[in-house]
């Protein structure tokens, strides 16, 4: 067998094994190296196997050879694949980038651990992505979600302990609502794995439990995909913790967990439910639109830029719903592209606010006027990511939002509300984001060193300069791509299109 | 010689000249000036050299790249971008060498930064002329949206920051709220966004979805400053004289009047609207626009403002025309794009000299400068003619060809516009004209605002009176514009 | 008598539901792990319960018996694995309580939320 057949598994285990032994890297930069070393690997299997899949259809692996339904199988279909891409280049591209703005944040010491926790977040996140079978889906989303609560807690302010706290309450409540879910599931089908337990589930006659199950396994996945209103763990924990976590975090955590949801609801639970697709839509497009707007409106108040950004991410996984409850083929595309889309625009966001952070230590909007004068480059890249938020043409957000409207449009006078309330929200976008982009530009110049307020008096007054090139040069890499994919959109499109199909492959 | 490449390299002309200037940047800014010559020279000619083949009936096309499926990113050239191209081409060289009077005769800052912005305004005003479909046209109609908000806020204090915010907030939310889904919608109906002639969506649509979907396209297009989508027009005053000189008299707003164009003529198409009784409002919507913009107009004081609600009537004009549905109409239409683009750019140098040379702004200011800046007035009276229409200027050759068409259409509520339009500009127009020559200065202000300037920089008066002498030579020198329509019309 | 039958079940959803009260509830951050704790626990019952086949034994195959009933043992081997990862959130969780007691000296949710407040 060559090492392409195992491709799979090595998606995961490469950074699992690696991990404990970047705990032994105590040298200078050396844990960061082999850290990055592994993303770079990751990514470079997920390019491998999504080029598989765009050949094959999907790649299938047996571990240790036991055949599935008996044994573990893991599965890249072309959506596992999108996501792959997503969580491994989101994670490469933070540790790449991101060390200078690391280096500050967490000490010398503490490093390893850190990059160590790292490595896991990224092989329960991949792990959740291409395991065939619910139970290791649980097992992958508690190594990812034990890992980023780490992750988190490494902020430098002590508000991350209480939110992060919050967010491991919620997040195993969460992880256990689908427990019980799967356990439910199993007790009436006798499988876990997902493509046996479709089939199985034809013959079950009392689907009583099934529906309890899937209630339970919907609501504890949208807990952890911070789906309104099971979002509030997110804001706090995104604010506090450390920025290049954010940017990793906000580019694909909730993301992997719609993925899971998706899945579970199209490929085991419409097939199977009588009216279960009805049931699914009207309860999850008011979900999708209240938390579109909802969350937008917070997002219209709010002065701290991370925060705001955060609201802003769960306004998008909004959309991503809304495009997922239409329960087409034009809607899912939508939803999974916004997938895509969102990584990349929030990556060159939350990129952009970590090399604004080298040089200002209060995120507050009060404290950033007239500092794009300082930091051009940095905002100006604030900027396209912004656009591509808001969805302006060119931009690969606007891809996402031209797919969901003609998605939306053909409910017929549903769909037209729907626009109106997606639009709607692109405009407050348009209005927080503009809020920024004028402070930045044309506030009040703080004079050199004021802006923490408390170097104010001291001798030595730091100057404001344009963040580290190496992190701007990563920080415009993502905002390129922004440009590129709404230029040239056909990889993510082909893939999620793919994606979509293969869903509603089971649909009557 | 093959017109593919020369699309794309009106495209790219002026962005490599945007990274040209900035490298250049202010340390030498006679070097960076040349630059935006050189640029917009170089632009000239390539869009000029279009022309001919263009008019030996050639339409050459060009395809980037597809951005959704059976959707690109597809240029192609037609009669009225042509048009477009054309003029603000030129206009961009004139206006260059006003800009360097004007930026360095008032000590503007942020000079790298204006030159930059306005080359990519000037690369997007060519991706709209030249767009093959609609989708690309929209792409480029943000773009240049965004690029003019820094030019507009380029003073960056608070009440220019507000208004900035008016400029940027009306034209995005017009366009994402309204123009997208109109977009969409056509797209779903129709299953092409590309620029037919005839229209496309004929045979698709029918009854008063068609009038709602003209809705959303012509409110959604706000550049075209359509009552009530207008406000941005008067806000974004605060901008320098050459931005509201070029983009606002001449490249954007000409990009709406062009944009609501293209839609009448290759998306809707003539006929079908010609026989849906539910888009009969557009030619009220315009009407009411003329008339109550030149009241407002009326009771300006100052100068730029006055300026900006004349250019709201006048491209409402333009809409008028475009919606009579007549051959004459048309060519009305789109001959007042140019005619009106000439007259407009040349007041509002006049009014930029003005500032420029005294600090001036208000109309009551005004009394007397007629001896003290001859040649800035000069043009002024030229421009301010040609708005009111009375030859030998431009304006008169486009009002003429818009009553042929409203007589032909037998639309006389159009005529009725017309000539009340017409005394309506006169009102408002000759009072300065007669403050500015044969008042006396008021002597009480000599002291306070410095009245013992003379002219304003050489480079400003070049500069209007170019502008001043096209706006003259049009009433003679027309025919390439009409040879453009009549290939137009002969498809309508 | 079918409900009481299901006694097992009945008694999982009442620690269940012991367990989420503590943790909605309480605001001692310890009272509220050990809410945590009891409402996984819940889940482990649930999968307990349902891998018992009346009449089983463990499931270890002996040489000379071939008609022994067996419980499921998949659903054991997968609670073990659950209780590991309950263990490690447990452990993870009160060492963040540590860190907060350090902090901000209190492990009271409202003072907490008071102290950030105040700042």
């Amino acid at each position: 067998m060559s090492i392409h057949q195992h491709l799979p598994a090595l998606q995961v285990v490469v950074p699992m094994l690696i991990a404990p032994l970047v705990i032994l890297m105590r040298g200078r930069g050396l844990a960061w190296a082999m850290a990055t070393a592994t993303s770079v690997m990751a990514f470079i299997i997920a390019v491998s196997l999504t080029n598989a899949v765009v050949e094959a259809g999907s790649v299938s692996y047996a571990m240790g050879s036991w055949q599935a339904p008996y044994g573990i199988e893991l599965r890249v279909t072309a959506f596992s694949a999108l996501l792959l891409l997503i969580v491994t280049a989101a994670s490469t591209i933070t540790l790449l980038f991101g060390k200078q703005s690391i280096d500050s944040q967490i000490e010398q010491h503490r490093q390893p651990m850190f990059y160590a926790a790292w490595l896991l977040a990224l092989a329960g996140l991949v792990g959740i992505v291409v395991a065939g079978d619910a139970f290791n889906i649980f097992v992958f989303m508690e190594v990812s979600s034990l890992a980023s609560y780490i992750l988190i807690a490494a902020g430098p302010n002590r508000q991350a302990m209480p939110s992060v706290f919050k967010y491991l309450v919620m997040g195993t409540i969460g992880a256990t609502f689908y427990l019980i879910g799967v356990g439910l599931i199993y007790m009436m089908t006798g499988t876990l794995n997902l493509a046996d337990m479709e089939v199985r589930l034809q013959e079950v006659h009392d689907l009583k439990p099934i529906v309890v199950a899937a209630g339970f396994i919907t609501v504890g996945l949208a807990l952890k995909a911070a789906v309104f209103p099971l979002h509030v763990w997110l804001p706090n924990s995104y604010t506090y913790a450390p920025h290049m976590v954010t940017a990793f975090f906000a580019a694909c955590a909730t993301k992997v967990s719609l993925f899971v949801l998706l899945r579970f609801e199209f490929l085991v639970f419409q097939p199977n439910l009588v009216d279960y697709a009805g049931q699914f839509t009207a309860f999850l497009i008011p979900l999708a639109v209240i938390g579109i707007l909802f969350a937008s409106g917070v997002a219209l108040f709010e002065t701290h830029l991370k925060r705001l950004l955060a609201y802003s991410s769960v306004a998008q996984v909004g959309y991503i719903l809304l495009g997922a409850s239409m329960a087409t083929a034009a809607g899912l595309t939508a939803g999974i592209m916004h997938m895509f889309n969102h990584a990349l625009a929030k990556g060159a966001l939350f990129l952009a606010i970590a090399c604004l952070a080298t040089q200002v230590s209060n995120l507050r909007l009060n404290k950033l006027g007239g500092i794009a004068r300082k930091m051009p480059w940095t905002m100006a890249a604030f900027v396209v990511g912004g656009l591509s938020l808001v969805g302006i043409p060119g931009t690969a957000g606007f891809i996402s939002k031209w797919l969901l409207i003609s998605a939306v449009l053909e409910k017929g006078t549903l769909g037209i509300f729907l626009v109106v309330a997606v639009l709607a929200s692109s405009l407050m976008a348009v209005v927080y984001f503009w809020r920024i982009v004028e402070v930045a530009y044309f506030g009040d110049a703080p004079a050199d060193g004021l802006t923490d307020g408390l170097t104010e008096g001291l001798t030595e007054q730091p100057v404001l300069q344009e963040a580290p090139k190496w992190m701007l040069f990563g920080t415009w890499f993502v905002a390129l791509a922004n440009i590129y994919y709404g230029l040239n959109p056909s990889l993510p499109l082909l893939l999620s299109s793919q994606a979509a199909s293969n869903l509603l492959g089971q649909l009557p | 010689m093959s017109g593919d490449w020369q699309i794309l390299a009106a495209l790219l002309v002026p962005l490599i000249g945007a990274i040209g200037v900035a490298l250049v940047g202010s340390k030498r800014p006679n070097l960076r000036e040349t630059v935006t010559f050189i640029t917009a020279a170089v632009l000239l000619v390539v869009v000029w050299t279009l022309l001919p083949g263009l008019l030996a009936g050639e339409r050459p096309e060009i395809t980037v790249t597809e951005i959704l499926p059976g959707l690109s990113l597809k240029f192609q050239i037609e009669p009225l971008g042509m048009m477009f191209a054309a003029l603000a081409s030129l206009l961009w060289i004139v206006n260059s060498i006003y800009s360097v009077g004007y930026m360095r005769g008032n000590k503007e800052q942020h000079q790298t930064r204006f030159y930059v912005l306005f080359a990519v305004a000037l690369s997007a005003v060519m991706g709209i002329a030249f767009a093959g479909n609609l989708l690309t046209l929209f792409i480029f109609y943000e773009i240049l949206t965004l690029s003019t908000y820094p030019l507009v806020a380029h003073k960056g204090d608070a009440k220019t920051v507000a208004s900035a915010r008016i400029y940027l907030g009306i034209l995005l939310a017009t366009s994402i709220g309204l123009f997208l889904p109109a977009i969409i919608w056509t797209y779903m109906v129709t299953g092409t966004l590309d620029f037919v002639p005839g229209g496309i969506l004929a045979g698709h649509l029918s009854g008063p979805a068609v009038g709602l979907l003209l809705v959303l396209f012509v409110f959604g297009i706000g550049k075209a400053a359509l009552m009530p989508v207008h406000r941005w027009l008067p806000a974004a005053m605060v901008a320098p004289t050459p931005v509201s000189a070029l983009l606002h008299a001449v490249a954007v707003v000409k990009a709406g009047v062009f944009t609501i164009t293209k839609v009448i003529i290759y998306i809707f198409g003539v006929d079908l609207l010609a026989v849906e009784p539910s888009t009969d409002w557009l030619l009220y919507a315009a009407i009411f626009t003329v008339i109550t913009a030149s009241i407002i107009a009326l009771r300006q004081t100052n100068l730029k403002r006055l300026l900006a609600y004349s250019t709201i009537a006048q491209l409402s004009y333009i809409v008028m025309a475009a919606a009579i549905l007549t051959p004459m109409a048309e060519t009305g239409a789109s001959l007042h794009i140019v005619a009106h683009a000439f007259g407009k750019i040349t007041l509002f140098f006049a009014a930029g000299s003005i500032y420029v040379a005294s600090k001036k702004t208000e109309i009551g200011q005004l009394a007397g400068i007629g001896k003290r800046m001859p040649w800035t007035m000069a043009a002024f009276t030229i421009g301010a003619l040609s708005m009111i229409g009375v030859p030998p200027t431009a304006g008169f050759v486009s009002k003429w060809y818009i009553l042929g068409g409203a007589f032909q259409a037998d639309s006389y509520i159009v005529i009725i516009t017309l000539v009340l339009s017409t005394a309506l500009n006169a009102a408002y127009f000759l009072p300065i004209l007669y403050k500015a020559w044969f008042c006396d200065e008021d002597t009480a202000l000599t002291n306070d605002h410095g009245n013992n300037h003379g002219e304003s920089p050489t480079a400003m008066v070049v500069a209007l009176t170019i502008t001043a002498a096209l706006t003259l030579l049009f009433m003679v020198l027309n025919q390439p514009v009409l040879d453009l329509e009549s290939q137009l019309v002969g498809k309508i | 008598m079918e409900l009481l039958g299901l006694y097992n079940y009945w008694a999982y959803v009442a620690i269940l539901m012991i367990g989420f009260y503590a943790v909605i509830a309480k605001s001692n951050l310890i009272k509220k792990l050990i809410g945590l704790s009891i409402f996984q626990s819940a889940v482990f019952l649930l999968y307990i319960t349902m891998d018992k086949v009346d009449g089983g034994t463990a499931p270890i195959i002996q040489a000379g018996v071939s008609d022994q009933i067996y419980s499921n043992p998949l659903p054991q081997v997968l609670i073990l694995t659950a209780i590991v990862v309950g263990i490690s959130t447990m452990a993870l969780g009160l060492a963040i309580v540590v860190r907060i007691k350090e902090s901000y000296g209190t492990i009271e949710e409202d003072q907490i939320h008071l102290l950030d407040q105040r700042k």
